[in-house]
């Protein structure tokens, strides 16, 4: 039972940060419909910055949390120019044209971020260092570390966050009335291309915030960092229906839990013969049977085919 | 129509000359040549699912590994080695002929797509996008797990020793001598993919223009109408599906004979991309776009590969070959779609209204 709940923790902790990733997929294809093949690396550079702002300071004899604090910001800043730019000089000029085309260029954008990363950061992997009081809380029997707490409760903060900005502002009455139908919603005084640069520049902050957590927690860095939460990230959104803000928290919750239990569990019960190397397989098991079951999604419309 | 044959039969001595005027320049050449070809044959099969159908596949490489893997298996001493009832059942070794393995190979191939077709043909295109990444991505997991409890892959490590392929006893994984001249077993294997791929385009044209060919477009374009039409769409979705994975694991095999080692690292998502970027920088559903945008996209890094040594010396050694190959990559992706979004190479645009007829939702159609 101990492990139960632990694995709950440890789920959790993996779906929140799942979820923040899941959110920017979802909401960009939400409005251009495009599959943003590059979030992963916007996460990876979100750590990376994050890396480098917390090793030059680390003679200042700042707090660790205070660090933590100015590395996230700066974090937050590159990632946001960054994936404003990103959308402005590969996605933009392909708005009108063939579905596949922006498809590539997020791919060959991934790749090239990638690249560059290794470029500038050297390929090697980076200890990340610890900056949080290491000591785990007992919660009588399960565990669990301040890092791990913090991510829960950022999390909590930035999706409240993001719930007011969408449904309560002005902008995000603009972001929501873009992806029911860029025309209209032109016609009635929204700017498209300001609200679809506002939706990349949120979407890399939550990549952002998601990464130096995802570094804090895991303890290293590199430039192929951002793959694996990437794609787990888009599966979480895909699962939750993807466009659908609250489908992505729930499918990116889901996910980790998925993955936490079966990573946890799958030895015992199959008596040793797959192993937790198996969990990967989970996520996209999973997957296949929810999309098998409901075919948009757990909290996806149907919606007819956009020709 | 004489002007054509013409410079049909230049083509074609130029494509047979090829390897034998590279290999004076080192084997390297030839084996970039023939890497392209398989390249080749990779993209005309996805671009059966991808440019005909209108089906996105981002896990066409594990078609490709099922190829590889079941050749390897079949060709080398490893399941011999691991399973003495195996052995015991082939006294001689096991060297199964190519007459068999590359079919079993297709066959198995198939089999995995329309398996994975059956669940998954509900859904729309994006969510179809996931779903075959994430099937490419079970089969690499497997690749490299499935080593215990019983070592059937051998996991990270991959199978070695696999047979050089081998026709009518003539072998090609020797050089064969022609009086004083030699030609390399890599050219040989390079005759061996051009072979597959002159087959491969004509297979390919004759379904272009056949019914079938005209479903999957139809399906590409419409498939409510395409249902309308009487056209049974499962049915057909699930045939380009297979026809795909068809192609995936005869490349497969032949990669396999051709590299004699094969491990999970060659089946990563990456390389999955590379094949759906192949199909559209050249140009979806046109035959020649998809074959020019795949020996642009293979052998084009890999002939900066050669050059790229002095350049890593300038920068001391933070700009190595491997580095620069991706950075050209990912830069041919981008700046090709940009300036040519269509691709390449693109088809013309037949039966079809004037693009503007029907303006895309673009959010800046207001300005």
């Amino acid at each position: 039972m101990e492990t139960f709940f632990q694995q709950i923790i440890n789920g959790l902790v993996l779906g929140a940060m799942y979820a923040l990733v899941a959110l920017g997929y979802t909401m960009v294809y939400g409005i251009i419909n495009l599959i943003n093949f590059a979030h992963g690396e916007v996460l990876m550079v979100g750590a990376l910055v994050s890396w480098t702002v917390v090793t030059a300071l680390a003679d200042s004899g700042l707090p660790g949390w205070v660090l933590l604090l100015i590395s996230l910001l700066c974090a937050i800043v590159v990632c946001a120019v960054l994936n404003f730019a990103i959308e402005k000089l590969a996605y933009r000029p392909l708005r009108s044209a063939p579905r596949l085309a922006p498809l590539i260029t997020a791919m060959g954008m991934s790749l090239l971020l990638q690249t560059l990363a290794m470029i500038i950061w050297k390929p090697n992997p980076k200890p990340y260092p610890l900056l949080l009081p290491t000591d785990p809380i007992n919660l009588g029997g399960p565990v669990i570390s301040v890092t791990q707490c913090l991510i829960l409760g950022v999390t909590a903060v930035v999706l409240a966050a993001l719930m007011y900005l969408v449904n309560r502002t002005k902008l995000g009455r603009a972001m929501r009335a873009t992806a029911e139908n860029p025309r209209v919603a032109a016609l009635m005084g929204v700017r498209p291309d300001m609200v679809i640069s506002a939706t990349f520049v949120i979407g890399a902050a939550l990549a952002a915030v998601a990464g130096v957590m995802w570094a804090a927690n895991y303890g290293t860095v590199q430039h192929s960092m951002g793959f694996l939460p990437g794609l787990k990230a888009f599966t979480a959104a895909v699962l939750g229906g993807i466009g659908n803000l609250a489908g992505a928290v729930v499918g990116g919750v889901l996910l980790g839990l998925v993955e936490a239990l079966g990573a946890g569990y799958l030895g015992a019960l199959t008596g040793g013969v797959l192993g937790s190397q198996y969990a990967d397989i989970f996520a996209f098991a999973a997957l296949i049977l929810v999309l098998t079951l409901r075919p948009a999604g757990l909290l996806g419309e149907r919606v007819a085919d956009r020709a | 129509m004489k002007n054509k044959f013409v410079v049909f039969a230049l083509c074609a001595i130029a494509l047979l000359a090829l390897p034998l005027i590279a290999q004076q320049f080192g084997q390297g050449w030839v084996r970039i040549m023939a890497l392209a070809l398989l390249y080749v044959l990779l993209a005309l099969g996805l671009n059966i699912v991808v440019g005909y159908a209108g089906l996105l596949d981002l896990g066409y490489v594990a078609f490709y590994a099922v190829g590889a893997y079941m050749y390897a298996l079949l060709a080398s001493p490893h399941l011999f080695e691991n399973f003495p009832w195996i052995a015991s059942l082939f006294p001689g070794g096991m060297h199964a002929p190519v007459w068999a393995v590359v079919p079993m190979a297709a066959g198995l191939a198939a089999m995995a797509g329309v398996l994975l077709g059956t669940p998954v043909l509900k859904l729309r295109g994006d969510y179809l996008a996931i779903v075959t990444l994430g099937f490419g991505e079970i089969i690499r997991v497997f690749m490299n797990n499935l080593e215990q409890p019983v070592n059937i892959t051998n996991g990270p490590r991959g199978l070695d020793r696999i047979d050089p392929m081998n026709l009518f006893g003539f072998s090609f994984g020797k050089s064969l001598d022609i009086g004083e001249f030699r030609v390399s077993s890599v050219a040989l294997y390079y005759y061996l993919f051009l072979g597959l791929v002159v087959l491969s385009v004509v297979i390919c044209q004759h379904l272009e223009t056949s019914r079938i060919g005209r479903a999957w477009m139809a399906i590409r374009e419409d498939e409510i109408a395409a249902k309308a039409m009487g056209i049974n769409t499962r049915n057909m979705k699930l045939l380009a599906f297979g026809m795909g994975a068809t192609f995936g694991g005869v490349s497969g095999a032949m990669f396999a004979a051709f590299q004699g080692f094969v491990s999970p690292e060659s089946f990563s998502l990456q390389e999955s991309v590379m094949i759906v970027a192949m199909v559209v920088l050249g140009g979806m559903g046109h035959l020649p776009g998809v074959i020019l945008g795949a020996v642009a996209l293979s052998a084009l890094p890999e002939v900066l590969r050669y050059v790229a040594g002095p350049l890593q010396e300038v920068t001391g050694g933070r700009l190595d070959a491997s580095i620069l190959r991706q950075l050209l990559i990912a830069l041919a992706m981008i700046g090709i779609m940009l300036s040519r979004p269509r691709g390449l190479w693109p088809a013309r645009e037949h039966g079809k209204a004037a693009p503007a007829a029907v303006p895309a939702p673009a959010p800046d159609a207001a300005r």
